[in-house]
């Protein structure tokens, strides 16, 4: 893969496979008493967020922090920003400083990939507008393989310790619906480029008016009702319903909504034994998913918080910690 | 990525000499346990720890033999060092090993590291380095199945299989019945790079030159 890491369509299986492979390693150092390793000591890491975040943003400073790279917080609010200063002249700011990596986060599509443009360090997008965020699919497939036994846990008996991890395998005919605003979701999107790279069958359920124009060209399937896609699903992602980005009426009234397409108590009964609700957060409770279904034994949105630093660990680590790549 | 993934590797044909058969590693083996016995008044707080990939193997069949003599379980491990390496910017990002520390850890004990060959030291000081975070331990020696000369940095293993000297042009391969199919100690001439041909890829070749 290359020097960036912008989009989840870019990564091949093997280059999924790795990161995730990886990140089951790191999650070991999380056990730890020191849960540092000096690998990226001397490298600084900028988080650049034009967007706000909490979990992303704290998620990216651990992980580089556990790597001993330096970290530099950077926050539209209270900026040149503020002021009137361009992406080009703050990138240009940033790449003065000696940002190896840039961690960006911006309303607009596409800012990663301009950015990558212009700077000479490594570009890690953490989310653009509705386009994609390509490390929560990362630790969300992290999870689903935890979560289904398939990632390189405990050597197989008879292998030995310590040799070679086995290495997980993919995600190969598991059901995943991600269902809700997909519209507006970076977050979906970059689900269904990956899981479906990784080998599982996503499909998305949502009202057709949160679906956008072109999910034909996407490599999942669609479907408006959401009880008949549950007892066909191995994961259920939930998507927040992002009012802030909602500039017209998509559904009648948040109730309605609720009630065709919220994951309920009564609608969780109906998924098969093993499945397991994910949501990426931040939650609106009462609307897309019921705070007893979040609170939940199936429920892995605690967990994905955690494996989020792990799998950007492993982002960090394969994108920095070697030679630069001849490109 | 880039990242190099050791399985990848092509075993090939192992071109050149063989200097070690499967009975001299088996008495050297054999041999070090015993010394690892005395050294140690029976093993009674030692811990062995393999440095992926061909460490591994190494320490278990100590643990092994230890086992055998004493009559009691030797707790054995494994101990990656890719994320402590001093060399990690002169490649491409290597995919990891794995790290298990025996259930009671390391905090008070006596740990052998071991290895297959021996050669600049640096795999030595990375391990050194990685077992600072994971704990004190009273006392650290260091096992290796060939030394092969040329140290870059002040290391003096404890325990030797067989002491080779070698021309920085050779390479020496280890290989091990549980990776390789076969246990032997290769000597040959580097074909080009010293990274290419080796059996185990770039990140713990075997023969390791590290």
């Amino acid at each position: 893969m290359n020097r960036h890491l912008i989009s989840a369509a870019d990564l091949t299986r093997d280059d999924a496979l790795l990161i995730l492979d990886t990140a089951d390693e790191l999650a070991r150092v999380s056990d730890r008493p020191i849960k540092k390793l000096p690998t990226l000591r001397g490298r600084t890491v900028v988080n650049l967020f034009f967007e706000d975040s909490t979990r992303t943003r704290i998620s990216f400073e651990a992980a580089a922090k556990r790597l001993s790279a330096d970290v530099i917080n950077f926050s539209a609010k209270g900026s040149s920003v503020a002021k009137g200063e361009s992406l080009k002249d703050t990138a240009l700011t940033l790449e003065a400083m000696g940002a190896d990596a840039v961690v960006i986060r911006h309303s607009a599509s596409g800012a990663p990939q301009r950015l990558a443009g212009w700077v000479r360090g490594t570009v890690v997008n953490a989310g653009d507008g509705a386009h994609e965020h390509p490390t929560q699919a990362l630790l969300d497939a992290f999870t689903i393989r935890r979560k289904f036994g398939r990632s390189s846990g405990p050597a197989p008996e008879g292998r030995l310790p310590g040799s070679r991890p086995s290495g997980g395998t993919a995600l190969d005919g598991l059901r995943v619906t991600i269902v809700g605003d997909v519209l507006h979701s970076r977050v979906a999107r970059s689900n269904a480029w990956l899981l479906t790279t990784l080998g599982a069958e996503v499909t998305l359920v949502a009202p057709p008016t949160l679906l956008p124009v072109a999910v034909g060209t996407w490599p999942c399937s669609v479907s408006y009702d959401l009880d008949a896609a549950l007892p066909k699903s191995d994961v259920v992602m939930m998507l927040r319903v992002q009012q802030e980005r909602m500039t017209d009426a998509y559904f009648p009234s948040v109730r309605e909504y609720s009630r065709r397409y919220g994951l309920d108590a009564a609608r969780m009964a109906q998924l098969p034994e093993q499945a397991i609700v994910m949501h990426p957060g931040p939650m609106n409770r009462g609307v897309e998913i019921a705070a007893e279904v979040a609170d939940s034994a199936r429920s892995t949105i605690v967990e994905q918080v955690t494996n989020g630093v792990s799998v950007r660990m492993a982002v960090l680590y394969l994108l920095l910690g070697g030679a630069e790549a001849q490109s | 990525m880039h990242a190099v993934d050791p399985a990848r590797g092509d075993p090939g044909a192992p071109a050149g000499k063989v200097v070690f058969e499967p009975d001299e590693i088996r008495r050297a083996l054999t041999r070090i346990a015993h010394e690892i016995l005395e050294r140690t008044d029976g093993a009674a707080d030692v811990v062995l720890l393999g440095i992926p990939t061909r460490g591994v193997p190494l320490a278990r069949r100590l643990a092994d033999r230890i086992e055998q003599v004493e009559g009691r379980p030797v707790p054995h491990g494994s101990l990656d060092i890719t994320m402590y390496r001093d060399d990690l910017r002169l490649r491409p990002a290597r995919a990891l090993g794995r790290t298990d520390v025996p259930p009671g850890g390391i905090d008070g004990m006596v740990v052998v590291l071991v290895d297959d060959v021996l050669y600049s030291g640096r795999s030595v000081r990375a391990a050194l380095d990685a077992l600072n975070d994971l704990g004190r331990p009273r006392a650290v020696q260091l096992a290796v199945l060939i030394d092969r000369g040329h140290r870059e940095l002040p290391v003096r293993p404890d325990y030797i299989g067989k002491n080779l000297p070698t021309s920085k042009q050779e390479v020496v391969r280890v290989l091990l019945a549980e990776v390789d199919g076969e246990d032997a100690v290769i000597l040959g001439r580097a074909a080009a790079r010293p990274e290419r041909g080796r059996p185990d890829g770039p990140r713990e070749p075997a023969g390791s030159d590290t």
